[in-house]
């Protein structure tokens, strides 16, 4: 059991179900003679509406651990509970409705399709969800014009610079109001303003729209920055579980502004 | 996703590698093109055909003798057949039962008869024929110098060329071919008189009426027991009008029997001409109808031929066709689509070649975009029915544009062949035909084959790992 933030709003300060537990999580692989051990034994709960920074060098296991989160990944043998299922028992039909409903996904290069216009790639996952074509336009439209794309809706990818792509690529990770925000290096490929712009964001998600955050990143200045806890992995396993003191009084800064 | 979204997607992906994309759906088209143009020919080679032996009537005519006649030309079910006795007379109310058979389209007595013509009163002995008024459109009638007959009862008459050329004296010697235009020799003849000198049949004595039956005919004085019916042969002349000309030779079938000279079949009939089969009636005893040697029926289409001729078998007659040569034609054009629908459908197994590896190449190439979907929610179906929708895509639109050139192919062949024919002084033939079965199957063909083509790389897009498809640049 973890210890939350003390923040008025910290979600560990009720007993509620957690938004993500994960149990004794271990993700193998084979290659070659050597198993290679990518998360490995690893038990943690994160409340609703928390930010949690996955921390680790390269190789450490964050970015395993977040696609076993997202239902990218399945895990050789534990359990990743998230909104009551475990995901280690879905089927692969299963699996995509997660990803679909339950989880939105950013990455580090963005992974918007290039042959898409942005409102096209904001509108895909309302197609796989089967959401009406005369709803899709007005909810695409809105999306963009919280990341501040409303203009931009007929460019590809290729004719915008990264910090608009990955504003888009906000757009379409809340496009079906998942509960959970999956990010990986989001600011990896942006320069330390856009990566500013873009972590607001983020963070206007987790406060206003009470989702529960998780953010893999390897530069603890910016986790301190926005994370209210830090969870840091070496060679797959949890090494340290903090609450950010410096956090909240960042975002209580925010929330003042 | 919804066959809308999914369509419209498949379509979009498709514009976007268009060069790749157009090059598979051209060589799917090719397939298709080279798939209706051969099934095309053979169709139109084998309707070419049908409707040459249709016109000649060879094919959808069967002959009914009676079994008591010898002159049948079924031998080995003479030998099967019941004795004389129970057989029955080829007459007026059997030929009616006939006509009343289903899928027969008429049924007429077969009168012919030798006797003399005299033209220009040098006499001629030849076979004529009374033939109906749906000969009409027989090959050997049709576009032939001069007219049909004006009427079913017309004194007039269409001569065969060689006869023709006969009455000009301008028969060849034998072994030379006759190279007569018969153009020629509808110029001096058509119009003129020809008067046919023939014996008549007549009821006897009198035309007061047949209930009333006397004892006139000599040959029956001596008999114990004698018919009460009898006839008088009378001798007779009727002038014909020559009114046209046949090049071909529509009696072929009857061998030595053939005609030369043809009148209307009603008029044949009231002259009453006297039949050989009525001097061998006679000695069976007389009806007080007369019975036909033999009767033609016309079938509504050579398939039912056979049936027909169960019929009317079962009616206690010999019947013959020349079924066994059209069915062994059939099975020739059977063949001959089967060749050609397989040479075409090597095309098209090329072609769906050419999809599986634009398809499994797009795998490739758009692993990540695939990657990227799944990681947003796409499941493995979604994915598995965009590649197969791609494919379909490109089938159908493979297929329209296949029919469409093999269409537009198969006409430049044939306006070509036509040139070619009109160089030789031949009229135009069409052995083109696209039925519309065709371009429907055809499209349907490329359809089915496209979706097979799309089912491994769409399998293989389905079960791609996402976290593998996303690390892949």
């Amino acid at each position: 059991m973890t210890i939350g933030p003390v923040h008025s709003k910290a979600p560990s300060s009720h007993n509620g179900t957690p938004a993500v537990r994960i149990v004794d999580l271990c993700r193998h692989y084979q290659m070659g003679e050597t198993l290679i051990r990518a998360v490995d034994g690893v038990s943690v709960r994160i409340q609703p509406g928390e930010f949690v920074a996955l921390l680790g060098s390269s190789g450490s296991g964050k970015s395993s651990l977040l696609n076993l989160i997202a239902g990218l990944d399945r895990p050789t043998s534990g359990a990743v509970i998230v909104e009551n299922r475990d995901l280690a028992q879905l089927s692969r039909e299963e699996l995509a409705r997660h990803r679909l409903r339950t989880v939105g996904m950013v990455f580090q290069s963005f992974n918007l399709v290039s042959r898409m216009t942005l409102a096209e790639n904001v509108e895909l996952p309302l197609r796989f969800a089967e959401v009406d074509r005369s709803q899709r336009q007005a909810l695409t439209r809105k999306a963009l014009e919280r990341v501040g794309l409303g203009a931009r809706r007929t460019h590809r990818p290729s004719e915008l610079s990264g910090g608009e792509q990955q504003r888009a690529a906000l757009a379409r990770a809340l496009i079906n109001q998942p509960k959970l925000l999956l990010a990986d290096e989001p600011t990896g490929n942006l320069d330390s303003r856009t990566g500013t712009e873009i972590m607001n964001f983020i963070r206007e998600f987790n406060q206003s729209l009470k989702m529960t955050i998780v953010m893999v990143t390897h530069e603890r200045a910016l986790a301190e920055r926005y994370a209210q806890r830090m969870i840091f992995l070496t060679d797959g396993r949890l090494v340290d579980d903090q609450s950010n003191s410096a956090t909240v009084a960042t975002s209580l800064q925010w929330e003042r502004r | 996703m919804k066959t809308y979204d999914l369509t419209e997607l498949a379509l979009r992906n498709l514009r976007e590698s268009s060069l790749r994309n157009s090059l598979t759906t051209i060589g799917i088209s090719v397939g298709v093109a080279s798939l209706v143009a051969m099934l095309s020919l053979g169709i139109g080679l084998q309707k070419l055909a049908t409707r040459h032996l249709a016109k000649s009537g060879l094919f959808d005519t069967v002959v009914v003798t009676s079994r008591r006649e010898m002159r049948g030309f079924g031998r080995d079910d003479e030998r099967n057949t019941a004795s004389a006795a129970e057989s029955r007379t080829l007459d007026e109310p059997a030929r009616q039962e006939i006509e009343r058979l289903p899928d027969v389209l008429e049924a007429y007595p077969d009168i012919r008869f030798i006797t003399e013509l005299r033209y220009q009163d040098k006499p001629h002995l030849t076979m004529v024929s009374g033939i109906p008024d749906s000969a009409r459109s027989n090959d050997a009638f049709a576009g032939i110098p001069g007219t049909f007959f004006s009427s079913e009862t017309a004194p007039e008459v269409i001569l065969q060329k060689s006869f023709a050329m006969e009455l000009l004296g301008k028969t060849p010697p034998p072994g030379q071919e006759d190279d007569v235009p018969v153009n020629d020799l509808a110029q001096p003849l058509l119009g003129q008189e020809l008067t046919m000198r023939y014996a008549q049949r007549v009821s006897s004595p009198s035309p007061m009426g047949e209930d009333t039956p006397t004892r006139v005919s000599a040959s029956t004085d001596l008999a114990e027991s004698w018919s009460d019916e009898a006839y008088s042969v009378i001798s007779r002349e009727q002038k014909l009008k020559i009114v046209g000309i046949s090049d071909l030779d529509p009696d072929s079938m009857r061998g030595a029997a053939r005609a030369r000279v043809f009148l209307p079949l009603k008029l044949a009939q009231d002259l009453r001409v006297m039949q050989p089969s009525d001097v061998r009636d006679s000695m069976r005893g007389f009806s007080k109808q007369p019975s036909y040697s033999t009767i033609s029926v016309r079938v509504k289409n050579p398939k039912q031929v056979e049936a027909v001729e169960q019929a009317i078998k079962k009616l206690g007659f010999n019947t013959f066709s020349i079924l066994d040569a059209t069915r062994s034609l059939r099975q020739f054009f059977a063949v001959l689509d089967l060749f050609l629908g397989i040479f075409g459908s090597l095309a098209l197994a090329v072609a769906s070649i050419g999809i599986v590896n634009t398809l499994v190449m797009a795998i490739l190439e758009r692993r990540r975009e695939i990657g990227i979907m799944k990681a947003i929610g796409a499941s493995d179906g979604d994915v598995k029915k965009l590649f197969f929708a791609e494919a379909g895509a490109m089938g159908l639109l493979g297929g329209v544009v296949g029919v469409a050139l093999g269409w537009t192919i198969g006409h430049i062949i044939n306006l070509g062949t036509n040139i070619y024919l009109k160089r030789q002084a031949l009229p135009p033939e069409s052995f083109w035909s696209v039925p519309w079965w065709l371009v429907g199957a055809a499209i349907v063909f490329a359809f089915i084959v496209s979706l097979v083509s799309g089912l491994y790389p769409a399998a293989r897009a389905a079960r791609l790992d996402p976290v593998q498809a996303l690390r892949y640049e």
